[in-house]
């Protein structure tokens, strides 16, 4: 993990937002929506880059910041997707814009996920809600890419059935070889899969290397904690266990205080830790 | 303060030549920031002549207590520090960090526009200016810079004094902070009684030097100085063990002591106020009527504030035992880790200033003995075991 | 689309929290754009019916008649935000709680069998749900005016619950209590008045009632320290809050142990 990266700032001031302008907003579940965001100053998008795993402060002049993953595609760029929870008073104010409105975006901030690890090995994804959008980057640049990687896996955990996010797109994605496996807390009428917690999808799950593989989780603490227990039941180590972790951010650089958790500021040290780093302070309740 | 190597030497000014560097230093264009006695304390603030000093005033300082006292000599610097810290004046409790104003092609977002006037800060002491070098790691040293920060940190002119006099709350020697002035500043006074032995340290330090009529010093002035800032070194009562502090504090995340200083603790903000390193903030939308012009305002803020963690619906430290370890644990351990170096400079601040006069080393101290003792304990248990 | 109305109530109160909302007019019109006063008695004398979007409501509950009024304005709301000190915590006139009504009432009236009232000064919540309680003595307005503006765009108010203290460093007044030895409520009340007191080299007299999670036994305790008693201690709390939960439970138990002591 590259904590000094220089990451690009569009502005020389990382406070100063740019201009973004919505170009498309997909309704994706009941309180969720993907906005597509395209920068106004071209020689801002042209510098663009984004790893998966990483975030936008999106603004709303009047209602504040809101940190939010990308959940599109790294590799193409141009329009940048951000798939929103309307639950807090920024979120709420993005959800009431239309296409053509603006509002300011500073970014991309904070580390990815460990791509530089992946190669050649086993990888499973857990994700559970609203916690499958910062993965779906990878997701592409994994399938991009099929040959580099062992067996690949999607442990998706939602609510409930129709509180799934990205279904349509599942069809595609396990042509191109991911294996998707899915369980919901409460069932509803024809669900066919599996009901409970996700960790179970991860106990059940046989095919795969746990002493090579690596384990990407994001989702609420709880879930992230469980799964973590589960797979080192399984006779993976810590050190193999990447978790993205959310905490309140303001400034995104490190420099507001808000987001620290032990040691670490999640804005710019994660949100992505190895679990072996995190966990001594994840765990710690209050901290 | 310039950055270039620069090599110092000392010269004397008499009370009279110092009176004259207010002069100098406006003619040099730098607005004075110094002591000043302002309700009830000595705080920092505008300085026009030399009688804006707090000539002939002291403080006396303990745990939740601070008064002043008339000393019986004419010293213009005779206190120790008080409720101020330069940080209002490098990273004021409020300012503009960008504009936003709706056009017809959607929200334009711009730097604050702001003006960073040459300043020159007098009297600042080996803690403090250890306290601006520790926030120049937040706010310049890391993968981001801070431009305000930066502007203003450039525009100062640091004209250090050495303490010649501890607080009873004084605890830099056991940082490493002080009390003598060792660099980081453009020059450094010890004051005396026939006027001030000033070491020289930049080319902007002396080029105010140079305005005024030093003379050379005295191996006399030498010792009075060296005296008189050993004097402060032997003041100096309270002590903060640092031996092996992160892993101390980290690895007694569950102690129960913490609920025992959460009882006291008023968790009210003050000693991050007052702490010349506590960098936290958060920022406030600011809209004018129509909702068209709109500032993001920078403003202090505490971990001690109860929705400074709020985070989807609730609050990750939602008691005051979770925010008082948070402070703890950040200021004496978890800083090392994000800036190689201690939050704390030893100033005894958050000491003096806490209503209810929480001392810091005390709790750290308590920890420590516990910890030792439950050593001690396993030790004795493990001789009992069978062999 | 109709403006959204607001409509002003007024219970036990002494006003001051409508003359902070009318100073406070221009700017809640040109905020709000087009917000429909329907009902403010200390603005003008015409009453409109409801339903209302938003009710403020100022001042506490006193009499049986007012018990009654609450509910039918609760009805007709559908934001119910109570104002001030009185409407949030009782207001002054609850120190009447811990007194004889009767008494009183024989010895300000000449005929007390007239006049209908209540034992206790009671906080609106008591009686119906609130939407929103802003605190103060009186309310700030332009906390009032974002608490509105909050609630017609469907978000939460970001009224601040942190202590005065925050608010005497941002603005560099030095600590009172520490410097003068001068009481002060600051660490334990919230903010929203922009420290005024101390400003003014006063202690914090707790206007906007108590700050988020306030520690009021270490205060209190490290004040009995100091060589205040307790009933001095207890008569701090007692004040234009003296009726919040924190304040109440505290002053009554400091009232208990001075007893206890006597």
């Amino acid at each position: 993990m590259n904590r000094n990266r220089r990451l690009i700032i569009f502005q020389d001031n990382a406070w100063v937002p740019s201009t973004a302008v919505i170009r498309k907003i997909t309704p994706e579940i009941e309180g969720v929506k993907t906005f597509l965001l395209e920068l106004a100053d071209s020689q801002v998008t042209r510098a663009y880059t984004f790893r998966p795993g990483q975030f936008n402060m999106l603004y709303v002049p009047g209602a504040g910041e809101a940190a939010i993953s990308m959940s599109g595609d790294p590799d193409s760029s141009r329009l940048l997707a951000h798939t929103i929870r309307f639950a807090g008073n920024v979120t709420r104010r993005i959800g009431s814009l239309q296409v053509g409105d603006s509002l300011g975006l500073r970014g991309p901030f904070g580390t990815g996920w460990p791509l530089e690890e992946c190669a050649g090995r086993d990888l499973i994804l857990v994700a559970g809600g609203i916690g499958l959008p910062p993965l779906r980057p990878l997701i592409y640049h994994l399938l991009a890419e099929r040959e580099q990687y062992g067996r690949i896996y999607l442990l998706y955990g939602a609510r409930s059935p129709e509180m799934r996010l990205y279904t349509s797109e599942f069809q595609a994605w396990s042509e191109k070889g991911l294996v998707i496996k899915e369980t919901v807390d409460r069932k509803t009428l024809g669900w066919q899969g599996n009901v409970g917690v996700v960790p179970l999808l991860l106990d059940q799950l046989e095919a795969f290397d746990p002493e090579r593989a690596i384990l990407m989780i994001c989702g609420p603490e709880v879930m992230m904690r469980f799964t973590a227990r589960s797979a080192m039941q399984r006779g993976m180590t810590s050190e193999q266990i990447w978790v993205s972790t959310e905490r309140n951010m303001q400034c995104a650089v490190g420099m507001c205080g808000h987001c620290q958790l032990g040691p670490e500021f999640v804005c710019k040290d994660g949100p992505v830790f190895r679990y072996d780093q995190i966990s001594p302070y994840l765990l710690v309740e209050g901290l | 303060m310039s950055t270039q190597r620069h090599s110092s030497y000392s010269c004397f000014l008499s009370y009279d030549q110092f009176a004259k560097i207010f002069d100098v230093l406006h003619a040099f264009d730098y607005e004075v920031i110094g002591p000043t006695l302002e309700q009830e304390a000595i705080v920092y603030g505008s300085i026009r002549t030399v009688d804006d000093l707090p000539r002939g005033w002291t403080d006396i300082q303990e745990p939740g207590r601070y008064r002043l006292q008339q000393r019986e000599d004419d010293a213009l610097f005779g206190y120790v520090v008080g409720p101020h810290s330069w940080k209002q004046f490098l990273f004021p409790p409020v300012s503009t960090l960008s504009t936003a104003d709706r056009t017809d092609v959607g929200w334009q977002f711009s730097e604050a526009k702001q003006e960073f006037p040459k300043v020159a800060y007098l009297g600042v002491r080996a803690c403090e200016i250890a306290a601006m070098q520790i926030q120049d790691r937040v706010f310049l040293e890391g993968p981001y810079v801070d431009h305000e920060y930066q502007s203003r940190r450039r525009q100062a002119l640091i004209i250090a004094v050495n303490c010649t006099q501890a607080a009873s709350t004084c605890f830099c020697t056991s940082m490493n902070t002080g009390p003598r002035c060792q660099q980081g500043f453009d020059l450094a006074l010890t004051e005396l009684p026939e006027g001030f032995l000033v070491e020289v340290a930049t080319p902007e330090g002396e080029a105010v030097i140079n305005s005024l009529e030093s003379e050379d010093v005295t191996p006399e002035i030498e010792t009075a100085a060296e005296t008189a800032r050993q004097n402060a070194v032997e003041q100096i009562k309270k002590e903060l063990d640092t031996t092996d502090i992160r892993n101390l504090l980290m690895s007694n995340l569950e102690h129960p002591h913490w609920d025992e200083v959460a009882e006291r603790c008023l968790s009210c903000t003050n000693c991050t106020m007052v702490c010349p390193t506590c960098f936290c903030s958060s920022v406030e939308e600011v809209s004018d009527l129509s909702g068209d012009h709109v500032e993001r305002q920078r403003q202090w803020d505490s971990c001690f504030n109860v929705s400074f963690s709020y985070m989807n619906g609730g609050l990750v430290r939602n008691s005051i035992r979770n925010r008082y370890r948070q402070w703890l644990t950040h200021k004496l351990a978890t800083w090392n880790d994000q800036f190689g170096t201690s939050g704390c400079v030893g100033c005894g601040r958050c000491i003096t200033w806490c209503p209810v006069g929480i001392d810091l080393t005390e709790e750290v101290a308590i920890l420590r003995q516990s910890q030792e003792q439950s050593l001690l304990e396993s030790e004795q248990e493990a001789d009992h075991l069978p062999g | 689309m109709s403006k959204p109305t607001l409509a002003v109530f007024k219970f036990a109160s002494c006003d001051g929290c409508q003359l902070a909302l009318l100073d406070a007019e221009d700017q809640l019109l040109a905020v709000a754009g087009a917000i429909n006063i329907v009902n403010f008695p200390e603005a003008s004398s015409r009453m409109e019916s409801g339903p209302y979007d938003i009710a403020l409501v100022e001042g506490s509950i006193t009499t049986p008649r007012d018990a009654e009024r609450i509910q039918q304005i609760r009805r007709d709301a559908r934001y119910l935000i109570t104002i001030g000190a009185c409407a949030t915590a009782g207001g002054i006139q609850a120190l009447r709680n811990w007194g004889d009504t009767a008494e009183f009432m024989r010895a300000v009236y000449a005929t007390p069998e007239y006049i209908q009232v209540l034992d206790n000064s009671t906080p609106i919540a008591e009686h119906v749900s609130v939407d929103f309680e802003l605190r103060g003595c009186p309310i700030n307005q332009h906390q009032l005016i974002e608490v509105i503006q909050s609630l017609l765009a469907g978000q939460v108010p970001r009224t601040p619950r942190h202590s005065v203290c925050l608010d005497c460093k941002r603005r560099g007044t030095v600590c009172v209590t520490v410097a003068q030895g001068i009481a002060c409520l600051g660490p334990v009340t919230q903010s929203g008045c922009h420290a005024i007191c101390p400003s003014y080299n006063r202690g914090c007299y707790g206007c906007y009632g108590p700050a988020a999670q306030p520690n009021l036994i270490s205060l209190s305790t490290h004040a009995i320290n100091a060589g205040d008693s307790g009933t001095q201690t207890a008569h701090r709390l007692r004040n234009f809050n003296a009726y919040a939960t924190p304040f109440r439970e505290e002053s009554q138990r400091l009232k208990n142990q001075s007893e206890e002591e006597a």
